[in-house]
């Protein structure tokens, strides 16, 4: 029994897992699906920087060899995965999205794509992103804009807007995308995927291109919770390449998601509710709420009350971890180099003048101000103190509530241009997701219905540290009472 | 009204090593003093005795065993760089003439 391309592109990753291992359809069959829908549709979505139809049957016929052999690697052997053009793979394109590394091919596999590769996953392509995840709209790439699949006049959001604009619409079962202050969950909102924060540690960060590498995680997006969940057990796990990663024993998310369990109690918080949240988005933060009660679970209000603090405070720690991470880009090793240079120190300044966009020029010198001597004390070392606050504020909220609910953000998709000449409208958009990644916790971002333009509603679940299978059995509540299946059009013409 | 701290780009440019034209120089000026005006909320807040954290969670560095590994061949580390001969980066002479 096969399967026509509607119902392949329509299936999660685990519901094609399962038909290869029935034999109801191979690894060439579902790539060949997804392939046409992108090469169809994806002039349209700008999802993809790189995306080469040989290399991935390629992959997909050694995959079904070693089914016919019963060498299969893993359950997932087979099962597309494409990835942001930040994570390493070997002889694979790590521009990043920048002039700077332009055709730059990565000489190493990092350890979250060695862990795809071993479960003998097909890498997919090669997804845009904002320049070295600097942004949220993914407007900031130095060679192309990504469109909303909902509608091609707004953004998808950002960094990961290729990951969550594929998975929107149809051109990829799943994929991995990284975030630094929501670049994960807010492109996963604006664009009706279900996108995974996973607490800082649980990923390994080796052959992911740092950013600011106290707060990157990669993690992934997908159609459901459960796909979302598996996805992050095959990636997940201590990394002696990472001395970040966390050392100990995690239960698999995909595992606790299937085990027994009562309702709990979400904490609300109030400053996530003030101004500036679009009427539209708080209508269906009370529906989600209300959800929540039939479902048995108990809202609770709670404070987090360094809450206005956490903007600022993200945006000094980023620029300056990441002015110190981006000086590796110099015009010497392995970049784009100036023809213009005069001499050996001026080769620094002029390649990496033409290699970095405005975006990530402007934050390099942000970072080089907030660290520069006699502003150190005043600004890096006060936002550090000052997370620790933020952090404190959901340790004390998790002494009442499992996990707690917030909008992933305060409108939806915004226009493409709408907010480009304006740095800190753009920094806004990450308000209920940034303070996430100062506290180093993990969360995903659930799709939950559509503003009456049709673009799509997001809503957050944070959870406790290394309580990713315990969040995600509240998500999978919700899901499971109220599936999301509304489509953008142009999957629906796939 | 918040405070607009000033912006010596110039120095600034040159911390970053990198090379502006005098158009951004112009537009960078106004939006950091602008970011760094927005960060002055941090000044006021009583962080007297708060430990700053570095990272999420303190865990002690694992180091890996001490055993030699096979390091890269030359070509594979030098495959991306924009110049190079007998397995050298090439760089412009960095040496001043006497």
């Amino acid at each position: 029994m096969g399967m026509d391309q509607s119902a392949i592109l329509e299936a999660s990753a685990l519901a094609l897992a399962k038909a290869l291992h029935n034999g109801d359809i191979t690894s060439r069959e579902i790539c060949q699906a997804f392939l046409d829908a992108a090469e169809k549709g994806d002039s349209e979505v700008g999802a993809f920087l790189k995306l080469n139809r040989e290399t991935v049957l390629k992959s997909a016929d050694a995959s079904d060899e070693r089914r016919a052999n019963g060498s299969e690697l893993s359950p997932l052997d087979g099962v597309p995965v494409a990835l942001k053009d930040n994570i390493a793979i070997e002889g694979e394109t790590l521009s990043c999205a920048s002039k700077i590394l332009g055709e730059f091919k990565s000489p190493y596999t990092g350890t979250v794509a060695g862990r795809l590769l071993s479960a003998g996953m097909i890498p997919f392509g090669r997804l845009n992103m904002d320049e070295f995840a600097m942004g949220s709209s993914t407007e900031n790439s130095a060679f192309q804009k990504t469109r909303n699949p909902w509608n091609t006049e707004h953004a998808p959001g950002g960094s990961s807007g290729g990951s969550a604009a594929a998975v929107a619409s149809r051109f990829c079962p799943w994929t991995l995308g990284s975030d630094t202050g929501g670049s994960i969950r807010q492109p996963a909102a604006f664009c009706g995927v279900v996108g995974l924060k996973p607490t800082y540690g649980r990923v390994s960060r080796f052959g992911l291109v740092a950013f600011a590498s106290s707060l990157d995680q990669i993690g992934p997006l997908g159609r459901s919770v459960e796909d979302v969940a598996t996805l992050l057990d095959v990636i997940s796990g201590h990394d002696p390449y990472d001395s970040t990663s966390y050392p100990g024993d995690l239960e698999p998310a995909s595992v606790q998601l299937h085990m027994p369990h009562e309702p709990g109690t979400l904490g609300v918080p109030k400053e996530y509710f003030g101004e500036g949240i679009d009427p539209e988005i708080s209508q269906h933060m009370e529906k989600v709420a209300n959800a929540y009660r039939d479902l048995g679970y108990t809202i609770k209000e709670i404070s987090l009350p360094h809450t206005e603090l956490a903007v600022p405070t993200y945006y000094i720690i980023a620029t300056a971890e990441a002015s110190s991470n981006l000086s590796r880009f110099d015009g010497i090793r392995y970049t784009h180099r100036s023809e213009k240079s005069k001499d050996a120190i001026d080769l620094y300044y002029q390649s990496r003048g033409e290699g970095f966009g405005p975006e990530v020029k402007r934050r390099v010198i942000l970072g080089s101000y907030v660290l520069s001597s006699g502003y150190y004390d005043a600004y890096y070392k006060r936002a550090q103190q000052v997370r620790t606050l933020i952090r404190n504020d959901f340790l004390n909220a998790f002494k009442e509530v499992d996990a707690i609910l917030t909008p992933t953000t305060p409108t939806p998709a915004f226009k493409i241009g709408e907010k480009t000449d304006d740095p800190i409208s753009m920094y806004l958009a990450d308000i209920f997701t940034i303070s996430v990644n100062l506290a180093g916790l993990p969360a995903v971002s659930m799709p939950c219905g559509l503003t009456e333009n049709r673009l799509p509603v997001g809503f957050q679940l944070i959870g406790q540290p290394f309580e990713e299978g315990r969040m995600l059995q509240i998500a999978q509540a919700y899901e499971s009472a109220h599936p999301f299946k509304d489509h953008p059009e142009i999957a629906s013409q796939a | 009204m918040q405070e607009r701290p000033e912006v010596d780009i110039d120095k600034l440019a040159m911390l970053s090593r990198i090379q502006l034209t005098e158009a951004e120089k112009e537009a960078f000026s106004a939006q950091l003093s602008d970011i760094l005006g927005f960060f002055q909320k941090l000044q006021e807040v009583d962080v007297e005795g708060i430990r700053p954290m570095a990272h999420p969670f303190e865990v002690e560095p694992e180091l890996r065993e001490d055993v030699a590994a096979e390091p890269w061949a030359a070509e594979r580390s030098l495959s991306n760089a924009p110049a190079s001969r007998d397995n050298q980066i090439v760089v412009p002479k960095v040496v001043e003439d006497a």
